[in-house]
């Protein structure tokens, strides 16, 4: 410890002036050219306090990889038709693709899948009869890599919606191998942001089966034909119905080719909400290609799976401009707007965990802490004053010491605070009195052993910092512990009660050690008030 | 010179208690065991951070009797709803072990039937928390790897700055406190979430370092008083000297724990009230468990 009773004051003062400052901008707001040199962070409140939702997602990867497959599947099956591949069957399952056909052919499918599908591995071949069945699949390095790759973009697309659906502080980070953490603060309607996060957004334009849309009765369709619903809102009432559409499987367009969606006023009814699309160049040649060899079909325009619309192709549209009429209410065409130009999910996501807090009860957590904290810190000072009398008012002032430095470092550090937190703090109060409980306890068995006061409780703070050190590391194993596994509200915890316990090492020893030492040498007290 | 003192001088048998003590502390372990089976069997009240499913606070704007919302949300299909109602308050806790899919949100479907069935009461769901049940298991088996680990790295702490006896029955005091207060929480069936499970750790560091700071005296008067007194006496003295700390410290603790349980609020009852008897526990133990434990050994 050092020896000069000045330098000792000055560290502690120093610690006061430095967490006065760091504490300060939850007090007042600094102004003018203050704002400039000093830290105007204020605690961070955990979503428990501050009220908002916080979302675990999960990314459906075994849905990833059949998409996956599945495009893989159509593009082989398009190119060896395009080469005059003849092959007798094609197939797939799991990762694996399967084409069957007489042996002659194989070279020339293999020279195809080495050329342009590198991520094809070429697995077993049999031979079943007179033709023979070769296998590819995909390596299970580039699945792991496609899987990891998603989740990046998923949380890509996520950000991006968030960040134009406009929330402050948003948090959105990866959890696992295919989760995603999302954390909104504040968020006023939970249920639209949930919407909005959540939706998949695959856009996809698809043909009408106008053919078997007219004999369509619930029963089995042909092959390269599939059954969605169609969503119909009535413009009066605004109640949404649902019916059944066939369409050609096909898909001619996606989202993907999108440069832009915004939100439109106008359309057939005057001053209805719609959406309109730009696409980019690729987008706009496709679209031109097949409004031109479609005209009076019907183009079905889907989102995950639903159809919102499916207007008559009436003439050829160039320029790469389309629009999604569903008589939307001004909010759901914004949030499609958002979705569509932020892009696409790889694969739909999971919500897995969905806490929302209402700012009420935050705020109410907030009062209900911070008087219980009032309250606990009274009863313990009142109890130290009481049993240590003088000493007592010293071991406060340590613990008022102890509280001040701990709001300074957690401001500082930017930690998060949480109602676990707020418990954190009062049980430091309550615990942070326990060293300097061993230390006076000690002096005291010194005094009775008739040594003087000041070699008294020179040898109480000495023989008392074993054991003070000792449960300082064993109760900061657990709050080490708690930290890395524990989630919100839980590292809180773990962080007020840590920095509690080592600002504690510092405040209840050398801090109180200090007062004492210069009270012994200010006046030189033959007896001592503990 | 004259202190306050709870307790004067004492010089109490505590090792003579010992087999009084460790009936008690067998109820209390054994008790514990059975806890700790049911709620790996999932028969205990945990909580959905756990189990998978939905719990919702919602507040009355004027009364509403438990017994209408419970029968109101039965009708309207919730079978295994569980019903708690925030004492003072128009506010209850509702709790399901259902959770979100893609027929519906748990949250809707509560709001619905109270609006269908209950009318003209307004509410507002001040707090909701949908768990899917593989986060649930997750969340679990981090739980455990936590109280595990943690238990671990003390015991190598305890046997490095002692030694490895000392160690041992540390750690067997802390797991005696950890398993008493899960004993009780589960007789008293009160709600285990991930709260609790801090609370449990956070006692079994407080639990230790009270026995810590019993070790130390008895490591420093097996250094002062030599090998010629008998162990029992050097434990008992070393027990009377640091009594005083030991439940000074646990009323101070208790004290400020106290504040929380009394005007904490909902949500921190729970874990004050664990916290509170893990106290009360981990400071009986180290007096009549630890100190005990390293006697029999050594005898």
């Amino acid at each position: 410890m050092l020896k000069s009773l000045k330098l000792r004051f000055i560290l502690v003062l120093l610690f006061i002036i430095i967490s006065v400052i760091f504490c300060l901008p939850n007090v007042i707001e600094p102004q003018g050219a203050w704002k400039k040199y000093l830290p105007s962070d204020k605690i961070h409140l955990g979503l428990d306090l501050k009220g908002g939702m916080h979302l675990l997602l999960e990314l459906d990867t075994e849905k990833l990889m059949q998409n996956m497959v599945d495009r893989k599947f159509n593009t082989l099956k398009d190119a060896m038709i395009r080469d005059g591949i003849r092959f007798l069957g094609i197939d797939r399952r799991d990762t694996t693709i399967s084409v069957f056909l007489r042996a002659e052919q194989k070279e020339k499918l293999y020279n195809l899948v080495g050329k342009e599908f590198s991520d094809l591995k070429a697995g077993g071949t049999k031979t079943e009869g007179d033709s023979i069945r070769v296998e590819f699949l995909m390596p299970e390095k580039e699945v792991a890599a496609i899987k990891d790759n998603a989740v990046g973009q998923a949380l890509e697309t996520i950000r991006n919606r968030i960040d134009q659906f406009g929330v402050t502080e948003p948090v959105i980070v990866k959890q696992g191998d295919n989760q995603i953490l999302v954390q909104l603060p504040g968020i006023k309607d939970p249920e639209r942001a949930l919407e909005l996060i959540g939706r998949t957004a695959q856009l996809e334009f698809k043909l009408v089966d106008e053919e078997n849309m007219s004999r369509y009765t619930g029963g089995a369709i042909p092959d390269g034909s599939e059954v969605l619903t169609m969503r119909i809102r009535n413009r009066e009432t605004g109640i949404v119905t649902t019916s059944p559409i066939v369409l050609k499987k096909q898909t001619l367009i996606t989202g993907e080719l999108l440069t832009d969606a915004r939100v439109r006023i106008g359309g057939e009814f005057g001053n209805e909400p719609y959406v309109a699309l730009e696409f980019n160049s690729e987008g706009a040649r496709i679209f031109d290609k097949v409004t031109g060899e479609n005209v009076g079909k019907r183009l079905a325009i889907i989102l995950d799976n639903t159809v919102y619309s499916a207007p008559v192709i009436r003439e050829r549209i160039s320029g790469g401009k389309a629009s999604i009429t569903g008589s939307f209410t001004m909010d759901e065409a914004k949030d499609l707007a958002i979705v569509l130009r932020a892009g696409a999910l790889p694969a739909p996501v999971k919500v897995v965990q969905n806490i929302t807090i209402g700012p009420t009860l935050g705020q109410d957590s907030i009062r209900k802490g911070v008087r219980a904290a009032i309250f606990g810190g009274l009863l313990v000072v009142a109890f130290m004053i009481f049993y240590y009398r003088y000493s007592g008012v010293i071991a406060n002032l340590a613990l008022l010491l102890n509280l001040l430095y701990l709001l300074g470092v957690f401001t500082a550090l930017k930690a998060t605070m949480t109602l676990p937190g707020i418990a954190g703090i009062i049980l430091t109060i309550g615990m942070g009195v326990d060293s300097n409980v061993l230390i006076f306890e000690r002096i005291r068995e010194e005094l009775r052993l008739g040594k003087t006061v000041r070699a008294a409780i020179d040898g109480g703070y000495a023989k008392a910092w074993v054991t003070i050190f000792d449960s300082h590391i064993t109760t900061l194993i657990t709050t080490f512990v708690l930290f890395i596994f524990g989630t919100g509200p839980i590292k809180g915890f773990a962080v007020t009660l840590s920095i509690g316990i080592i600002v504690n090492l510092f405040t209840a020893v050398f801090g109180s050690k200090t007062i004492f030492d210069w009270i012994l040498t200010k006046y030189k007290p033959r007896s001592l008030s503990i | 010179m004259a202190f306050v003192e709870i307790i004067k001088h004492t010089k109490i048998d505590f090792i003579g208690f010992r087999n009084k003590m460790f009936v008690l502390s067998a109820i209390l372990v054994i008790l514990g065991f059975i806890a700790f089976v049911m709620v790996s069997m999932g028969k205990a009240n945990l909580s959905v951070d756990f189990t998978g499913g939905s719990q919702l606070h919602i507040k009355f704007s004027e009364k509403v009797s438990i017994g209408d919302l419970r029968k109101a949300l039965i009708d309207g299909g919730l079978h295994d709803v569980q019903l708690q109602e925030v004492s003072g308050t128009h506010e209850f806790l509702i709790k399901t072990k259902l959770s979100d899919s893609e027929k519906g949100k748990v949250h809707e479907m509560v709001s619905r039937i109270i609006t269908d069935r209950l009318g003209k009461k307004t509410f507002e769901v001040l707090a909701s928390n949908m768990v899917g049940s593989s986060v649930g298991k997750e969340l679990k088996k981090n739980a455990i790897i936590a109280i595990v680990i943690s238990l671990i790295c003390i015991v190598l702490y305890i046997a490095w700055r002692f030694n490895f006896l000392f160690g041992i029955a540390a750690t067997i005091a802390t797991f005696h406190d950890v398993l008493a207060v899960l004993g009780i929480f589960w007789i008293l069936n009160r709600e285990m979430n991930i709260l609790f499970i801090t609370a449990l750790l956070t006692i079994a560091g407080y639990s230790l370092t009270d026995t810590v700071v019993v070790f130390d005296r008895i490591r420093e008067n097996m250094a002062k008083m030599k090998s010629k007194t008998e162990f029992s006496s050097v434990i008992n003295r070393s027990i009377n000297e640091v009594l005083s700390r030991t439940l000074l410290t646990s009323i101070t603790t208790l004290l400020a724990i106290g504040a929380i349980l009394v005007f904490g609020g909902e949500v921190l009852f729970d874990f004050s009230f664990a916290l509170f008897i893990g106290i009360l526990i981990g400071t009986y133990s180290s007096i009549f468990v630890a100190s005990p434990l390293v006697f029999l050994w050594r005898k």
